[in-house]
């Protein structure tokens, strides 16, 4: 019998292998896995973020072409499939819901490694399994801020008057989250 | 580019904004500045990302219209493949500044502040102004306080405030409560970048004149 997190670290590693397809042999059927299971999160995010469904369904689908596009550009010693997905998804939301731009940081130095170490890519795999477990177990309080604060296109004042608490409340509830979650991944 | 040394650096709320997408522009790019120069926060973004997949795989979903996937695979095809973009070349200026500069320090359309100081908008959204500011060695900026946040990345030189000393990669996070009268050091000019949500409050007459005139 496998736990929940043994399957979860399974189908982590799945999707970084479907994204290695389609980098490496353009693999439609492994697009067409990555896309059943991240497009209608992808729009459930853009939905929550304040995008109407025509939109939000527009939008997924640029993100998921994107990550065909980019997937080159993807290494999974850095970021799991749904980070990487977060970041494009992200960067959409700010582009066609805020008309703004995204300036990003400046590209780290390109080293000559083309293949990411396996015992990096595992232990950055399990490592975002772990965070994921760890959110989940957060108290409802503090659970429900973080979500906001990444789910929805507000500021923490905004925050403040949608749920009727005090600015100073939100912050240190968030704070109590970020301590929980760095205690959970030492 | 990065600096080992250090010693200011970004807040856990400035980088959960950062990362959740939820930041003006002009403080956006104050931040993308300070991590192009900066290992650590670039290490603590990589978490603070991190915590955004996390929670889009548990945010639920919503249902695709039919023929959705083939519609993207036709998207795919249209576009073709995308270009990499080239190494960055050796600059003085993070990557992201030049990019709203549209050139390193030597195309910066400098305007003058008064008593040595000068300035540069740069273009973003209104909700928040960027600008970099030109303090002469040993010079000051005039006292001021603010109604929002201002943040101050030193991208050359050092300069000294109420709070500490900030040099080359040093981000300070000033909130309302903070009146402060930046001086660079005797050693060289200073140059950062500012990026503010409301118009600075200065306290003497002159450059509150000027303030409307000149966007500071
Ligand atoms: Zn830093």
């Amino acid at each position: 019998m496998t736990s929940t997190k043994d399957r979860k670290q399974k189908e982590n590693e799945d999707w970084v292998a479907c994204i290695a397809r389609i980098r490496e042999s353009q693999d439609e059927a492994a697009f067409a896995r990555l896309f059943g299971h991240f497009a209608p999160r992808v729009k459930a995010f853009l939905m929550r973020s304040g995008a109407d469904a025509t939109l939000a369904e527009e939008c997924a689908q640029e993100v998921m072409a994107v990550l065909w596009q980019k997937a080159h550009l993807f290494d999974p010693s850095r970021a799991s499939a749904a980070t990487w997905i977060f970041t494009i998804a992200r960067n959409r939301k700010i582009d066609a819901l805020r008309k703004q731009k995204r300036p990003e940081p400046e590209d780290l130095p390109w080293g000559n490694e083309p293949e990411p170490d396996q015992a990096d890519v595992l232990a950055l795999q399990q490592e975002s399994n772990q965070l994921g477990e760890a959110i989940a177990a957060l108290p409802d309080k503090q659970r429900v801020l973080i979500e906001k604060a990444y789910f929805s296109d507000l500021s923490h004042s905004e925050i403040a008057d949608q749920t009727g608490l005090p600015l100073g409340t939100i912050k240190s509830r968030i704070r109590l989250a970020l301590d929980r979650l760095r205690h959970a991944m030492k | 580019m990065t600096y080992v040394q250090i010693k200011h650096h970004l807040s856990d709320a400035l980088l959960m904004a950062y990362s959740a997408g939820n930041l003006p522009e002009a403080f956006s790019l104050t931040v993308a500045a300070h991590i192009s120069m900066c290992d650590e926060c670039r290490a603590r973004l990589g978490a603070f990302d991190a915590m955004g997949g996390a929670i889009i795989e548990r945010c639920g979903t919503a249902e695709m219209n039919a023929g959705s996937l083939e519609a993207t695979m036709q998207r795919i095809r249209a576009t073709g493949p995308v270009k990499t973009a080239a190494p960055a070349r050796k600059c003085n200026l993070p990557q992201p500044l030049q990019d709203y500069i549209g050139g390193d320090l030597d195309a910066v359309k400098w305007r003058s502040a008064g008593m040595g100081v000068k300035q540069a908008i740069l273009p973003t959204s209104r909700e928040a102004t960027a600008r970099l500011l030109f303090i002469p060695a040993g010079a000051a900026v005039p006292d001021h306080g603010h109604r929002g946040t201002e943040l101050t990345l030193v991208l050359q030189g050092a300069f000294v405030d109420e709070v500490d000393h900030f040099g080359p990669g040093d981000i300070e996070i000033a909130n309302e409560d903070l009146n402060h009268t930046p001086v660079a050091d005797i050693g060289a000019d200073c140059i950062c970048l500012a990026a503010t949500d409301a118009p600075l409050r200065f306290r003497g007459l002159i450059p509150r004149l000027a303030q409307p005139f000149l966007r500071i």
